[in-house]
């Protein structure tokens, strides 16, 4: 164990030192910055922003990591780079003044010089210690050392005087930058690369498409790892900002946690929860299909969960939205009063697609939302070729997952194809993806939704018909009908056929109800009838029977009377009282 | 005599290397033959005084700096070559002015 710590402790005083530059995103790509004590060479075409992103390592030495710096210059004056910065916050002027940059201007001019026999640089050398002496300088910048050989003859010298500036430069324990322009066939025009080889950053400027974007690469650096991609970088108010959106492996926290997307009956699709917080949502669609409104809704819901959205919209202008939104009653003002909301609006050729992202990842560090509204994406892939559009996507989409953002983007799809370079950029990398189709039927168009995946959320594989409402966006139940969903009118048909069976078998039972009843009535009548008959019969009856009493009483007396009469005896005549 | 020196020369040296003691002897000789008289040598040595050379945006050594007359002019190397010293300095050759 113990001879174990040793050798660990042996290879890391070996690892080599790292000297931060300060410039955003360019420490993370080299792992802590240039190699402390040794020269780094940096080179690329004019314009590319070379003399500015060495001046930036010596402006952050000086003002954050207490390193003074001396930039010897040999293109430009001391006050014309003091101008040329000034723009960028950068107040060369002040920091001379305390004494923590020196700017030390190197004249070259063939017409002045004159040479004749040998001769060496010691002058430069001399003056350069001594200006490093003076501030106690850790950082130098040569910018650009070449101009010597435009200035001086004899080649030979120059170059062995060089290999020993830059050697000398190591035994001064000085971190060194050194531009160099680029050359035909190599990378600098003097071939540079050959003595300064610990640490090489290209710059380049490209256009395409009559769009340019800068780019940086590390083509070398020795004994330490390094992204080898090229990297777009930014020059703004801000000065260079490198942005690494390609995280070099798959991997950061993900979140259970579940996020509702502000329309009720889209997130019981997605198994009554809605979708994973920090994941990825694509809304596809042709045109017109309420894509943005989808989205709107899901950054209105991160609002009222008093969350940051950060809004781009590459399409529309923000108050395009805000009014178009209110339609559908969702408010978004209020949201951007509150500072919970941003929008951030472009046209899609202002820049090309690497910048773009760039603007983006900047956008997100600054505002630091939970979710990122891209409306539509597909609209930055105008810009770019399908390889290109494929890799940065997979930079965007890495960079917000890894800073834990959920993402929601819209992709116009156009109406016929199933798929175009878009979709298949997108849909692999996405987590959740939802489409929106057009349904005509019936000679209308209505919009249907699909969710064509979601990543680790049981969803509903059925169509939805979509309707926007005035108070927002409703996902309608399935209506099957022998065509399979119907939608629109035809829903609407539907449902009033099936209003209507039920009304007419309502209708029915009613009539047959009065039916029996008025049967029964009638019956019931009948009944009375009857009674009243057998009735009167009874009476009759009874009658009768009295009459015949009474007859037979008649008969009985008078046959007791007849007999009496003829015994002689007198009986009173008198009827039997009745019962 | 003219009371000021028609030509100052200056010769920057880093220490007594061979290049600068070469330098001097040349340049010495050369004002000797063309300029008696006229001119004045002024050696600076950087390793003693390094803050000059920026004032005379000094990089390679030797260099003779001719501050009178103007323009300023820079010459760097050895001398050796004492025709593109004396073009340099914008010298007429003694034996051509007779």
């Amino acid at each position: 164990m113990a001879g174990k710590s040793k050798t660990d402790q042996t290879t890391k005083t070996k690892f080599l030192q790292k000297v931060p530059t300060g410039i955003s995103g360019f420490d993370e790509i080299t792992f802590g910055g240039l190699p402390a004590g040794r020269p780094s060479l940096i080179c690329g075409e004019a314009g590319s922003g070379k003399t500015l992103f060495a001046m930036e390592f010596l402006v952050h030495g000086a003002r954050e990591f207490n390193e003074p710096g001396v930039f010897v210059a040999f293109e430009e004056k001391a006050s014309e780079l003091a101008t040329n910065v000034i723009s960028l916050g950068i107040d060369v002027n002040e920091l001379v003044a305390q004494n923590k940059l020196r700017v030390d201007y190197v004249h070259i001019d063939k017409s002045e010089i004159e040479e004749t026999g040998e001769y060496d640089l010691e002058g430069l050398f001399i003056r350069l210690n001594h200006a490093i002496d003076s501030i106690g300088a850790r950082r130098v910048v040569l910018d650009t050392i070449e101009n010597l050989f435009a200035g001086l003859d004899n080649k030979a010298i120059l170059r062995a005087e060089l290999r020993r500036l830059f050697q000398w430069l190591k035994e001064k324990n000085v971190t060194a930058l050194i531009t160099g322009e680029k050359g035909e066939g190599s990378l600098t025009r003097e071939g540079m690369e050959e003595y300064v080889s610990d640490c090489v950053i290209v710059l380049d400027h490209r256009v395409a498409n009559q769009i340019s974007t800068r780019r940086l690469r590390i083509v070398k650096y020795r004994g330490s790892v390094h992204g080898t991609n090229e990297y777009p970088f930014l020059i703004d108010s801000d000065g260079v900002s490198v942005l690494p959106i390609t995280s070099l492996k798959l991997q950061g926290t993900v979140s259970t946690e579940r996020i509702g997307t502000g329309i009720p009956t889209l997130d019981a699709m997605l198994d009554k929860k809605g979708i994973y917080r920090g994941s990825s949502m694509l809304v596809t669609g042709t045109a017109g299909t309420g894509k943005t409104s989808i989205v709107a809704s899901f950054a209105n819901e991160t609002c009222n969960r008093n969350e940051r959205c950060l809004y781009f919209a590459f399409e529309e202008s923000a108050d395009q939205i805000i009014r178009n939104m209110l339609s559908i009653g969702i408010d978004l003002q209020k949201h951007i009063k509150k500072g919970l909301l941003k929008f951030h609006a472009a046209r899609p050729t202002m820049y090309g697609l690497e910048m773009h992202l760039v603007q983006i990842a900047k956008q997100i560090k600054e505002f630091k939302p939970k979710t990122v509204v891209i409306d539509p994406i597909t609209n930055l892939i105008t810009v770019g070729t399908v390889n290109e559009v494929q890799s940065t996507l997979n930079r965007l989409l890495d960079f917000l997952q890894l800073s834990g953002v959920t993402a929601v983007f819209t992709g116009l799809t156009p109406s016929l194809g199933n798929s175009d370079k878009g979709d298949e950029a997108m849909s692999s990398m996405v987590d959740t993806w939802m489409h929106v189709k057009d349904i005509e039927m019936n000679g209308e168009r209505n919009r249907g939704l699909y969710i064509m995946k979601s990543r680790g959320i049981k969803h509903s594989n059925q169509v939805r018909e979509f309707i926007i409402t005035d108070n927002g966006l409703v996902l309608q139940d399935v209506y099957l009908g022998p065509d399979g969903v119907l939608t629109g009118s035809a829903r609407e048909a539907h449902k009033i056929q099936l209003e209507m069976e039920k009304q007419i078998q309502e209708q029915q039972l009613i009539k047959d109800e009065k039916e029996l009843e008025l049967k029964a009535r009638d019956l019931d009548l009948k009944i009375q009838a009857l009674k009243a008959e057998l009735e009167s019969a009874k009476d009759k009856l009874t009658a009768n029977h009295q009459e015949d009493n009474l007859r037979k009483q008649m008969i009985d007396t008078q046959k007791h009377y007849l007999l009496q009469y003829r015994t002689g005896t007198t009986v009173k005549i008198r009827p039997k009282p009745k019962k | 005599m003219i009371k000021e020196k028609k030509w100052q020369l200056r010769l920057y040296v880093a220490g007594q290397t061979s290049k600068s003691v070469m330098a001097l002897k040349n340049l010495k000789q050369y004002c000797e033959t063309h300029l008696k008289g006229q001119y004045s040598i002024e050696v600076i040595d950087l390793l003693l005084k390094p803050q000059l050379a920026e004032g005379d945006q000094i990089f390679a050594i030797p260099t003779l700096v001719r501050k009178v007359p103007e323009p300023m002019r820079r010459i760097i190397g050895d001398l050796s070559n004492e025709e593109k010293v004396l073009v340099g300095l914008n010298i007429v050759p003694i034996d051509k002015q007779n």
